[in-house]
């Protein structure tokens, strides 16, 4: 079905920069942010490579060991805050939310776009703190080393981590009211797109735990500047408190940077097995499930802290219950391939990859659940391997998926397929030689965090470098084909891919009003039973109301 | 480099073999679902692969029955998994009551070990096999982390506090030891050996004099004790203005506030260098502050030296303490 005119759609709305920066559609917001997080991504991804490089050898031969601290410092930081958090959320999420339940924007479009700016500024101001000398607390900030001993940009660093929390509360607030209030009639929450759900609960935890990390962070600047005494013993303060607020943000955190990768997941599965998702009610309500255990269980970063044991009890059984949730999409999932009608399309291909990758890295978080287990693999590569499993083998995974999976509808273009494939399992190859070695190295005993190490380590740190290398140039595709795709992809069809979904009912790229009418919702989500008409040869409709 | 290549670390610890059998059931749980899931997604992408642009998949979107069972399994194998994991930690938390005691000291970057009969070493812990040995430890600066992999055990550091580890060696070798909780600088630096001897040898190396005189440490902490005047107050008489030592540590203290605690090592330590934070009921607020006039290896030696002080033969039972005006 090609265009055979130009009809008016979001990108040619309106030409100029003024039209960009001072945009309120939601459509364009997400290239906004589209562009910053993958510039905040290559500058993480390049502090990344630095450290490899230097693990490469026991010896500190590549930098010094001020230099490596603030590299690890700063690669948690970018990709954290700065990659991680926003990513699906601002790009997928304000992209697709409004669109999906048939609406014309988010609830509030101009806090949109001022989530932006917040995390512009941020990010900004951290960049200026990591290049005027950088910080090397750690992502995690530990006190009394970050209030009382620390000699780097800490404050500055801090200060941009705090005013980027605004950004991740405002989008969490937009997106909850904007679901409560914005649905098109006939679309019950249960008829609600998974993506949704898992963007919902997400936002839930964004605006309930954003705060406390906004505040510990100023409490750690105040400190530092003012001796206050709230986190150094040596003027009365205790270090256990900065891990118990910091985690108690920084655990639900990881669930934030996940659920949205999930709804991701459930989106690409069902639409590849042309069939209805296994457990609608169990995935959405798992999603619910998560986001609350998910803020009872920060003290299992701290079995060794010198917080009491049975302390240690209840987190250790609360993480365990967390856990399950996970499991049950897991499962689900799988089900939902049974009897499908299976595409191996490149958007499934990650889909299917996260799958895997996150079954894996999950399984390993219930290592760490076990108290006794853990007190053996805290603090080593044994952690750093468990969650880049879940954040790159997972997240990241669910991220290029979903990229992939709506490229046309957002741009209006279709990217090439078989390059697609083929960097796909770069990457999933490229992650297993980088990470899986470090699961090994963790169980021998290598600390995390440090510049040298015993020569017996080096084996597997080289395997690791090595698979970052294949991992970078897997990352470096997609960049460029998506890149290339933008003026030279063939033009792309409202539905490509067959799917169910409001949002495959407009042309690509859509207009910036998204539809001419909202329309009415008389299926249940995914209903591919009835409600897509597939013809071979002119693709595929879907009717409305 | 291909030498020293390992997969798995050695076990020279009693707790060893406990934390690697848990590893390893963990492993099979892993492989078994990993297998599973990704047998069933590889199976289910061929099997079920779309023939004609236009097939769509089946109707089936639920089952309750499923949904129960792969729920309740795994729940199952994660109890297993957490009472395991939770009497591990519960052994690790109890030394034994015939443990060696060892202070360690941490400070940015270096351990420093002090044996009671008076040895000290720096970086190096010796420790005799089959005897339980409990490391009280503490830090000078900012959170390090006590961690030796052969062993599977590992304890934070603190300023301010003391947290406490122990460990029976079951074979003799060297063994890394890692600061594990980021420090610094020198972090990666901080790294040491706890070298295990058979008994006999450890006894030899003990007897042995290196550098520093060694002087038991009770003894050193009776020197300070003196040294600082403490006697001047903690005295058997009615001159006394602040209450007998005899045999209080592990002893139940009544707080002027009303509260009790135990006199346990955080408090000895807390008494000597902030004493107006706990008040023994019936005395005035009258000690002086000894924070910054002691290091904290002297304050782990005073603290040695007051434990080691048995109640007096006169008072009968354990009992609370009491001002000298209420006997």
């Amino acid at each position: 079905m090609d265009i055979v005119e130009r009809r008016p759609d979001y990108l040619n709305a309106d030409y100029g920069v003024r039209s960009w920066l001072l945009t309120t559609d939601h459509k364009r917001i997400a290239l906004l942010y589209l562009v910053s997080i993958t510039v905040m991504f290559v500058i993480g991804g390049l502090f990344a490579a630095a450290i490899r490089l230097e693990l490469l050898t026991p010896r500190g031969d590549v930098v010094q060991a001020d230099t490596y601290n603030k590299l690890f410092t700063m690669h948690g930081i970018v990709m954290i805050f700065f990659f991680l958090i926003p990513s699906i959320p601002a790009v997928l999420g304000n992209f697709l939310l409004p669109m999906m339940i048939g609406a014309r924007d988010l609830a509030f479009p101009r806090l949109n776009l001022l989530s932006w700016y917040v995390y512009l500024v941020g990010a900004l101001f951290t960049l200026w703190a990591m290049i005027t000398g950088g910080v090397d607390t750690g992502w995690t900030f530990y006190t009394p080393y970050s209030t009382a001993a620390a000699t780097t940009k800490v404050i500055p660093t801090a200060v941009g981590v705090f005013i980027t929390g605004f950004s991740s509360i405002l989008t969490g607030l937009n997106f909850i009211v904007t679901v409560h209030t914005m649905r098109a009639p006939g679309l019950t929450w249960f008829r609600l797109p998974l993506f949704v759900w898992a963007h919902y609960a997400m936002s839930l935890i964004a605006i309930l735990g954003t705060p406390v990390l906004t505040i510990t962070i100023a409490l750690v600047g105040l400190e530092r500047l003012l001796h206050l005494g709230i986190f150094d013993p040596a003027l009365g303060g205790d270090p256990l408190l900065f891990q118990h607020l910091f985690w108690f943000y920084s655990h639900p955190a990881v669930y934030i940077m996940i659920l949205p990768a999930m709804g991701v997941i459930s989106e690409v599965v069902t639409c590849f097995s042309r069939k209805r998702i296994f457990g609608y009610a169990f995935i959405a309500s798992s999603s619910l499930l998560i986001a609350f255990l998910g803020f009872l269980v920060w003290g299992h970063h701290m079995y060794v802290s010198g917080q009491s044991m049975y302390a240690g009890l209840v987190f250790s059984f609360l993480s365990f219950a967390v856990a399950m949730p996970s499991a049950v999409k897991v499962f689900n999932w799988t089900a939902t391939l049974y009897k499908g009608s299976i595409a191996w399309d490149s958007p499934m291909l990650y889909a299917l990859g996260f799958i895997g990758l996150f079954t894996l890295g999950g399984l390993t978080g219930i290592y760490l659940a076990a108290l006794g287990l853990d007190v053996h693999v805290h603090d080593t590569y044994f952690v750093v391997a468990h969650f880049h499993y879940i954040m790159v083998g997972g997240a990241i995974m669910g991220y290029l998926g979903g990229l992939h999976f709506w490229w046309p509808k957002i741009t209006g273009r279709m990217y090439p397929e078989g390059l697609a494939k083929v960097a796909g399992i770069i990457v999933f190859l490229g992650f297993n030689l980088t990470f899986f070695p470090q699961f090994i190295l963790g169980y021998l005993g290598m600390p995390r965090r440090y510049h040298v190490y015993p020569d017996e380590f080096q084996v597997l740190n080289v395997l690791s470098t090595a698979g970052t290398s294949i991992l970078g140039f897997g990352y470096l595709l997609p960049l460029l084909y998506l890149t290339w795709s933008l003026r030279y992809g063939p033009k792309a069809a409202a539905n490509p891919w067959g799917a169910a979904g409001l949002e495959w009912q407009t042309p690509s790229p859509p207009p910036t009003e998204n539809f001419s009418e909202t329309p009415r919702v008389i299926h249940e989500a995914y209903d591919y039973e009835h409600e897509i008409t597939i013809r071979p040869q002119e693709g595929v409709e879907v009717p409305v109301g | 480099m291909l030498e020293k290549f390992h997969l798995f670390p050695e076990q020279a610890s009693t707790v060893a073999p406990r934390v690697d059998a848990l590893f390893y059931f963990l492993i099979a749980v892993s492989v078994f679902f990993v297998l599973l899931i990704a047998g069933l997604i590889l199976y289910f992408m061929v099997k079920y692969r779309r023939r004609r642009p236009d097939e769509r998949g089946s109707a089936l979107h639920g089952s309750l029955a499923l949904e129960v069972v792969w729920t309740a399994i795994p729940f199952a194998i994660a109890l297993v998994a957490f009472f395991w994991g939770a009497s591990i930690y519960a052994a690790l938390q109890r030394p034994p009551d015939d443990a060696l005691e060892v202070h360690v000291v941490g400070k940015q970057w270096m351990w420093k070990m002090q044996h009671m009969e008076g040895r000290r070493e720096i970086n190096t812990l010796h420790v005799p096999v089959h005897q339980p040995i409990k490391l009280t430890m503490t830090s000078e600066d900012v959170i390090h982390s006590f961690y030796v992999p052969a062993f599977r055990i590992k304890q934070d550091v603190l300023p301010g506090r003391y947290t406490s580890a122990w460990f029976e060696a079951t074979q003799p070798g060297e063994y890394h030891l890692f600061c594990t909780e980021y420090c610094g600088t020198l972090h990666s630096g901080m790294i040491g050996k706890v070298i295990a001897m058979d008994q006999a040898a450890f006894g030899a190396w003990l007897g042995g004099t290196e550098g520093d005189a060694t002087v038991p440490v009770a003894e050193a902490g009776e020197r300070i004790f003196a040294d600082l005047g403490c006697p001047s107050c903690h005295r058997p008489d009615a001159l006394a203005r602040g209450p007998s030592l005899d045999g209080l540590a592990g002893r139940e203290v009544r707080l002027a506030d009303g509260a009790a605690v135990v006199a346990d090592d955080d408090y000895l330590r807390e008494s000597i260098l902030y004493p107006r934070a706990k008040v023994v009921a019936g005395y005035e607020p009258l000690m002086p502050l000894y924070q910054g006039l002691i290091s904290e290896e002297q304050v782990l030696q005073l603290v040695r030296y007051i434990k080691s002080l048995a109640p007096e033969p006169d008072r009968e039972g354990a009992g609370e303490l009491r001002p000298r005006s209420a006997r």
